[in-house]
């Protein structure tokens, strides 16, 4: 899976796109890894842009969470970002807006993670 | 098998609404009616009917008991919760007293909410009754004994008037009993759980409770799918949603209706039914979730037929 980033505004945005289910969750996992390795303290926050994310599934929520997980314990920011209307849907339905840092957009993510 | 009867669908600890609660209800019942009249009982009830399910009725707060009406004259029953209490009482009316019957009871693990019941099902006490008790725990008949035991509980298991007999049953094998194949599985769970598949000539159901699904293991997601395959209805532990069944709740052994409604379609399931509630839900957020299981299952369907969810409450009947 590719997963390509820019710098913007101080934070490192990632385009995620396609579904991210159980065919494909541990891909995702590998292609999110270098980038989650590098998210320290004192290190450009990471932003994941969702906005061409069709679907996520239970397998995927994971990903994310562990993400969220690791970032944190490495003091680094993470975030993510632009859900589609359906994506937020699944976010509500499973709480994981709850313990995963979601923002309406990418502008209004680096506005916050950038600083 | 003809119907599936939830006796008891709490998770954990039987519970009651609270007086909060029904006050909530009988508000909300008269803001709908909004200073109507109504001539008789009969257009009474039907305003009652229409309003909604957690208005108008509660999910209950039995723990775990549920019943499968077969087509022979032996009962089968699912766990010995809170629930076992009315069932036990239902039968005697039913079928009073003499009129020996045979009760088959499948034990998915032997933590208290899935036994405290068996003190207070009558038809234990009833000479003549025989209570055959299924399970894969080797400890199956010491944890019942236990409970019943000074000093936890004033009746000792000596005064059971019904003969009362054990089956260990051995996992992923099929058991002919009652004019039924059931087959237990191992689940993951503190202390073990197991959960069950009943298959009639023409219909299928699972009792699967206390399991948890852990998402980075596919293999034992998949030996899930399998087991379910082509069920006509799947109880399902829908305990957690799914960001606390991998978050602050992992390794408590229960799953979510994320998780649920993923299998079931990977299964090919017919319907599915959320159970063993979390006791702090009220009736509005059982509600909720249900509605949001069910959005769930429409977004994620695909070109497969729909999976009809819906959430198991106390006195729930369910035809197969």
């Amino acid at each position: 899976m590719k997963l390509p980033a820019q710098q913007r505004d101080g934070t490192i945005v990632v385009s995620v796109s396609g579904r991210i289910d159980h065919a494909t969750s541990e891909e995702f996992s590998t292609a999110l890894a270098p980038l989650l390795d590098a998210c320290q303290q004192g290190t450009p926050a990471l932003l994941l842009d969702f906005s061409c994310v069709e679907y996520i599934s239970s397998a995927g929520l994971r990903v994310l969470m562990m993400a969220s997980r690791q970032a944190k314990a490495q003091k680094g920011s993470f975030g993510i970002a632009s859900l589609t209307p359906l994506v937020q849907e699944v976010f509500a339905i499973s709480r994981f807006n709850l313990i995963v840092p979601c923002y309406a957009s990418v502008d209004a993510a680096c506005k916050v993670l950038g600083q | 098998m003809k119907q599936i009867v939830f006796w008891g669908t709490r998770g954990s600890l039987p519970v009651a609404p609270t007086g909060r609660e029904i006050r909530d209800k009988i508000v909300a019942a008269l803001t709908a009616a909004n200073g109507r009249s109504f001539k008789n009982r009969a257009a009474l009830d039907a305003f009652v009917d229409q309003l909604p399910f957690a208005v108008n009725s509660t999910y209950g707060g039995n723990s775990s008991c549920v019943e499968i009406v077969g087509n022979g004259p032996e009962h089968l029953i699912c766990d010995m919760g809170s629930g076992a209490r009315p069932l036990g009482q239902a039968k005697i009316a039913r079928f009073g007293v003499p009129n020996p019957q045979t009760y088959h009871i499948f034990i998915s693990h032997l933590h208290w909410d899935h036994l405290m019941g068996f003190p207070f099902f009558a038809p234990m006490y009833i000479p003549g009754n025989r209570i055959i008790i299924h399970g894969c725990h080797a400890q199956l008949e010491e944890a019942i004994r236990l409970q019943m035991r000074a000093p936890c509980f004033p009746v000792d298991y000596s005064q059971a008037g019904a003969s009362i007999e054990f089956d260990q049953m051995t996992p992923d094998k099929p058991h002919f009993i009652a004019g039924v194949n059931v087959t237990p599985t191992l689940q993951l769970h503190a202390g073990d759980s197991y959960g069950y598949r009943f298959d009639s000539v023409d219909k299928s159901v699972i009792y699967s409770t206390d399991s948890e699904h852990k998402l980075d293991q596919p293999e034992e997601m998949q030996r899930t799918v399998r087991f379910f395959a082509k069920a006509d209805l799947v109880i399902f532990d829908a305990m957690y949603s799914l960001a606390e069944a991998v978050s602050v709740k992992a390794d408590w052994g229960h799953s979510s209706n994320m998780v649920a409604v993923e299998i079931c379609q990977a299964a090919g399931v017919k319907r599915l039914a959320l159970f063993h509630h979390e006791p702090i839900h009220d009736d509005k957020q059982l509600s909720r979730l249900l509605a949001e299981t069910r959005r769930l299952e429409e977004i994620t369907r695909g070109d497969q037929p729909a999976l009809d969810v819906l959430s198991a409450y106390d006195g729930l009947i369910v035809d197969l």
